[in-house]
């Protein structure tokens, strides 16, 4: 097999006729991926390089295509091309979804390295006709505080730190490029080892020592027990920002909005797919916390069972904020994580669908993509190679660059 | 939360929203705006009760103009003209190809798929070219037609074939086309900037109205005579140059050419930010602006990932195609052309296609109550799962084809699937207990041993105490069920 190259994918100088035509390059393709893996641990670069998929250097392109003269048009056929204009169709909207900052750093109260700030959009997702995106989005790295059950495309990344969140997290910053980690506090869950929250606490201490990004802060799913350990956790790292995940209508939402507040936290407002729900949850918070601390998680589904509700959702709640409903107008989260609940991530499928080790990330991206056009400002993720490729294509979503349209006219007699 | 936080509602979009409609723009079409072109007289003859009856469901477009016979009469043809206008979609609808295996694309009535629906979901086409050696082509040819993926009910397959010139050489490329028709009722796309190129392919198959690709700048006139010519539909090519698109589509909509298809162009790296800008732009324009020269479909290529690949290795040419092809298929692509014939890469934006294109007016919820599979007798297992559609069918498809014999008991939770219904009351020990006493299935089977969803695990102690029977946790994926009865159900029976 041929070696991984850094850069490998960006455009040659000229343009290359027929790059590796015949010679299908077919390595076993979780050798491939356990290749990826090992060069990964020798050199982190080099397995950036191979799945920069979205960076390329950079060619401007000037105006391809001539202006089309212009000619009055006549009944008969037309001889020359009958120029018009083209006016982008911009809409304005009143309202803008509220800023939100996570994490802190010490001269903001906290012990972070740096804070990053999501939300502010003025325009529907990467409308950039209409408007800039001020924050890119920004991606969460799950990490579990004991075992869980992963697919093995994800297990065979994490392997070596399982059972470890402190070194989980380090990976995730270091080699995988989490902007923030999220902390699962599984073990509290009364029916699995009912960690005791002060346990809690010094799973989230390790974390915080060993990486400097901002945390979000993840719960079991009993209301109870996570109230009682997110008060815990809040108290203990007062000032931190920690994105509390979450705050839902079956807890003491009172309470919980106290103790955030009080230690300068942001809650995670999370309902169950219905933007009444939503609002109803945030009208509750808003009487103890201002709309800056709060994110709102409208469920995502994985791609394939029910996708389509979380993508109508979110899209729906982001129009609606733009257009001026307060309630919605807030930055919006994602457990992108859950593209692994489908069934197609990770199953062993019959030969023409594997390998799973390739369709197992790319559901996860998929899935992630389609929550990205939707406004999603916070990604919780699993794969690196899928948080890679979100977060290069949402690189190229933000930035400046232009395609080549000289070039792209050649893909019609291009020899693959 | 967030981690495994399943599933999912119908109400999603029933909800009582503020109004965003209004204030996008987009104009309501009310039945009493349709009735009142419509005859009035309540013959029945389209099968409806009554004129209102018919209107809403034209709204609604379950029914078209032409089911009503008397609109048809000649002293009503300018009602049936108005209302044609009426009823005009946003983006208007291309046929491609003829016969049974025709494609339709475009026809959208709305910008966003909450606003309505939307209508023909993206075909997928998958290339060919003309230096590819037979056994190439026909394999290529065979997996686009035996492709198919079964997903709730539905098999998911792909649309056509898209013939391209790589050669440059009309006698290759008409050979090429020749032995494609020979093998498939597919409808096709064929490429090449090359008028003369085309118009050899075209000779191949003069008949069976494949799409056109491309028009440019330079080629216009050529390409909208031989459309005209074979009565075909057209691509108007123009990357990354929309004042250009718009007026060649001026200039082709002049020379008599009806059926457009725009290609703003497909970048990766670089142009994505533009690529997306250019494809809202134009359907932004055509549904809230009301431009009738952008208010034709779209074509993608996420194959320029592998175009303009350089060395990149196969696998992330194809993984670049599918993020391509997935966005595309988000924003208001019609017809997509990829290269990649794998399942792993193809399947993701499959579904997603399928997704994106459910009608959000109807609930993913299937009819609770008890399902019977195979022939079970009297000590047949029972199992329940909830109504919300995706799970109903999955499990349905894992029982079926482990041919098992069983009672399955579906229970109501509004659509929402078992962790979630779990977590947010909507399936409780109470709800189960009553739909085992609703079914009646207590009078079919001796035992009193039901198998539940592994993620409803938390239930098994409040169920066995408000049904009186003995819970038996099953698996946590429905994959798992014939196994789990081969081992625990038998042991226990």
């Amino acid at each position: 097999m041929r070696k991984l190259r850094k850069g490998e994918c960006g455009l040659p100088e000229k343009p290359k006729e027929a790059p590796n035509l015949g010679l299908k390059l077919n390595p076993e393709l979780l050798e491939l991926l356990a290749k990826l893996q090992e060069i990964e641990l020798e050199d982190f670069e080099m397995e950036v390089g191979d799945l920069e998929i979205w960076l390329q250097p950079s060619t401007s392109a000037g105006p391809a295509i001539a202006p089309p003269k212009s000619v009055p048009p006549s009944k008969a056929k037309p001889k020359a091309i009958m120029e018009t204009n083209f006016v982008p169709p911009v809409e304005t909207f009143p309202n803008k979804i509220v800023e939100v900052k996570l994490g802190a750093t010490k001269s903001e109260g906290g012990t972070r390295g740096k804070s990053v700030i999501i939300g502010g959009e003025t325009t529907p997702a990467y409308y950039t006709f209409e408007g800039v995106t001020p924050h890119p989005p920004v991606v969460a790295l799950d990490v579990f505080d004991m075992e869980v059950s992963l697919a093995r495309a994800v297990k065979m990344h994490v392997k070596d730190v399982l059972g470890d969140p402190a070194a989980w997290a380090k990976l995730a910053v270091n080699k995988f490029g989490a902007d923030l980690v999220t902390v699962h506090l599984i073990s509290v869950d009364p029916l699995l080892k009912d960690a005791s929250p002060k346990e809690a606490v010094k799973t989230v201490e390790a974390i915080a020592q060993a990486v400097k990004v901002p945390l979000v802060i993840g719960g079991c799913g009993d209301p109870v027990k996570d109230a009682a350990v997110f008060a815990e956790i809040a108290k203990t790292f007062a000032g931190e920002r920690f994105l509390i995940s979450s705050v839902t209508r079956d807890m003491d939402v009172e309470k919980c909005a106290k103790f955030i507040r009080k230690n300068g936290h942001v809650a995670l407002s999370f309902t169950p797919m219905d933007l009444n729900l939503a609002r109803e949850l945030n009208r509750r918070l808003y009487d103890f916390l201002p709309k800056e601390d709060i994110v709102m998680d409208l469920t995502t589904a994985a791609l394939g069972y029910g996708l389509d509700y979380a993508f109508t959702n979110m899209e729906r709640a982001r129009l609606a904020g733009l257009m001026g409903d307060p309630e919605l107008a807030h930055p919006m989260s994602s457990g992108t994580t859950n593209a692994w609940a489908a069934r197609e991530a990770w199953l062993k499928m019959s030969p023409e669908w594997e390998p799973r080790e390739l369709r197992g990330p790319l559901w996860e991206v998929v899935t992630a993509l389609t929550m990205l056009l939707a406004g999603v400002d916070l990604f919780m993720m699993m794969h690196p190679a899928a948080v890679k490729t979100l977060k290069d294509i949402t690189k190229q979503l933000t930035g400046d660059g232009s395609g080549n349209a000289d070039k792209i006219v050649e893909w019609v007699s291009t020899r693959v | 939360m967030g981690f495994n936080e399943g599933l999912v509602r119908e109400s999603a979009v029933s909800m009582s929203e503020r109004e965003i409609k209004g204030k996008l723009g987009m104009k309501e079409l009310s039945p009493l705006d349709v009735y009142k072109l419509l005859p009035k007289i309540n013959c029945k003859e389209c099968g409806e009760e009554n004129c209102m009856a018919f209107a809403t469901k034209l709204v609604n477009r379950e029914v078209t103009l032409e089911q009503c016979p008397p609109l048809l009469k000649k002293e009503n043809g300018k009602a049936y003209k108005q209302l044609k206008e009426l009823l005009k979609p946003a983006v208007k609808e291309v046929v491609v190809g003829t016969g049974e295996k025709t494609v339709k694309i475009g026809g959208k009535l709305v910008m966003y798929r909450h606003e309505f629906t939307y209508f023909n979901p993206t075909a997928i086409a998958i290339d060919v070219t003309d230096e590819m050696s037979e056994q190439e082509i026909m394999q290529r040819v065979k997996r686009t037609e035996t492709f198919s993926f079964e997903y709730i009910g539905q098999i998911l397959k792909l649309d056509m074939i898209a013939v391209r010139s790589t050669s440059n050489d009309p006698e290759k490329f008409k050979a090429t086309v020749q032995k494609v028709v020979e093998n498939t009722n597919l409808p096709l796309i064929l490429c090449s900037l090359n008028p003369k190129v085309l118009e050899a392919g075209l000779s191949a198959t003069p008949e069976t109205r494949p799409l056109l690709y491309a028009a440019t700048k330079d080629n216009w006139e050529d390409m909208a005579k031989l459309a005209v010519m074979y009565g075909c539909s057209l691509v108007v090519f123009a990357p990354n140059d929309l004042k250009l698109l718009r007026s060649l589509v001026n200039t082709l909509v002049a020379y008599g050419v009806e059926d457009l298809v725009l290609d703003p162009g497909t970048f990766w790296g670089d142009g994505v930010g533009e690529m997306l800008n250019n494809f809202t732009m134009i359907r932004l324009a055509a549904c809230k602006g009301g431009d009738g020269l952008l208010g034709f479909p779209l074509i993608g290529v996420p194959m320029v990932a592998w175009t303009n690949r350089g060395e990149a290795l196969d696998e992330i040419a194809e993984w670049r195609e599918a993020c391509l092809a997935a966005m595309l298929i988000v924003r208001f692509a019609d017809i997509i052309i990829v290269h990649s014939v794998d399942g792993w890469s193809l399947l993701p934006p499959v579904v997603l296609r399928q997704n994106i294109y459910t009608d959000p007016r109807k609930p993913v919820a299937v009819e609770p109550g008890l399902k019977v599979f195979g022939s079970p007798d009297e000590n047949s297992p029972v199992m329940f799962t909830t109504n919300f559609a995706l799970t109903y069918y999955t499990v349905a498809s894992d029982i079926e084809s482990a041919k098992v014999n069983a009672y399955f008991l579906v229970v109501d939770t509004e659509g929402i699937a078992v962790d979630s219904a779990v977590a947010g009351r909507k399936l409780t020990a109470e709800k189960v207990a009553d739909a085992i006493k609703a079914s009646g299935v207590e009078k079919k089977v001796k035992h009193r041993k039901l198998v539940i969803p592994g993620k409803a695990a938390r239930l098994s102690g409040e169920i066995e105490e408000l049904s009186g029977w003995q819970v038996l946790v099953g698996p946590k994926d429905s994959s798992d069920i014939p196994k789990f009865l081969q081992e625990k159900w038998q042991k226990q029976a």
